[in-house]
């Protein structure tokens, strides 16, 4: 437990960093820079591939539903997304409903 | 604070009652949950955090993905700035009020504040900020209780909280060429390098399709010049 609580300060000090950082060089550093690029498409890269790798292949209680189940969830909340005029509530909720509507349909889990 | 108290709080604890779930099922103690939630203040980290511990990922390379995914307040401290400060104020108080800088906090204070009196600005932001901070606390340990002591069709739901909300607000927000991108080349390498080596997959996939995506935008930058 205790190299667990190491590991959330340190994660915790490591985004400090970058507010205290930002903060300091305000107003004498340019944000457009490439080096910003890369940093900006390497953060997005990495969260899009950790989503994208639950969906596709999740442990846990969620590899009880069907791949089929789980990209069938995720369509339904874009699409209610869109509907309800970029509503995140509303899209969770219907995504959220959806897998525990076709796991309880399937019977797989009670 | 009214600001805060009401859409964009019901969203912030939407994804934290998922963070909360998530821990609860990753066998956190919620002490542990509430710490990630205080303490990093930004929800992909946290959950990179979570699924890096689960995989058994080396410590470090643990942190370094979590910093990598909080790179973006680097930029998003040095635009607020130059709307926030106010000469009169200790630099103690600016530093303090930056850990609560988070992206919806940054995005309300950037609009609102433009057309305040600048002694107002501070105070706004960090009663907007200090109130999400608070109620996602309460919403990672309700969702960390309920976890706990629901049915378990109801934990499913729970759990897949986290993935369909990043899902929705992932691609339903990517705007620009950049954005969409990088998330179709890290939503490709995610699971690729998951499969060679589980550990440094969040890490490798971030790196490898981000600079992919850099390296493609930049190629469409060069040919449209």
């Amino acid at each position: 437990m205790l190299e667990l609580w190491l590991l959330v300060l340190a994660c915790a000090f490591g985004t400090y960093v970058w507010r205290g950082l930002g903060v300091l060089l305000s107003g004498r550093i340019r944000v457009d820079s490439e080096l910003f690029q890369w940093v900006a498409c390497v953060a997005y890269a990495m969260v899009a591939g950790l989503i994208s790798r639950i969906v596709l292949m999740p442990g846990g209680m969620l590899a009880h539903t069907l791949l089929l189940e789980r990209l069938a969830a995720c369509a339904l909340a874009l699409a209610a997304y869109f509907l309800s005029r970029r509503n995140l509530l509303v899209a969770v909720g219907v995504g959220v409903g959806a897998i525990m509507a076709m796991a309880a349909w399937r019977g797989t889990i009670i | 604070m009214r600001d805060a108290l009401g859409v964009p709080a019901a969203v912030l604890a939407a994804g934290m009652l998922g963070f909360g779930a998530l821990a609860f099922e990753s066998g956190l103690s919620l002490a542990l949950a509430l710490a990630c939630t205080a303490g990093i203040w930004a929800l992909p980290g946290q959950i990179v955090l979570i699924e890096m511990y689960v995989t058994g990922a080396p410590g470090a390379v643990t942190v370094l993905a979590v910093m990598l995914t909080g790179a973006r307040f680097l930029p998003m401290a040095v635009s607020l700035m130059p709307v926030l400060d106010d000469p009169r104020r200790r630099r103690a108080t600016v530093y303090a009020a930056a850990q609560l800088l988070a992206m919806t906090s940054w995005a309300w204070t950037m609009r609102r504040c433009s057309d305040m009196p600048r002694q107002a600005r501070l105070p706004y932001f960090i009663g907007f900020a200090g109130a999400c901070w608070v109620v996602c606390l309460v919403a990672t340990a309700a969702g960390f209780y309920l976890a706990g002591s629901f049915p378990p069709l109801l934990r499913l739901g729970f759990l897949f909280l986290s993935p369909v909300y990043f899902v929705v607000l992932l691609i339903g927000d990517a705007r620009t060429p950049l954005a969409i991108v990088a998330l179709a080349c890290g939503a490709i390498a995610g699971p690729l390098s998951h499969l060679v080596d589980p550990q440094w997959s969040v890490l490798s996939a971030g790196l490898i399709g981000g600079t992919a995506a850099y390296l493609i935008q930049r190629r469409v930058r060069q040919r449209d010049a």
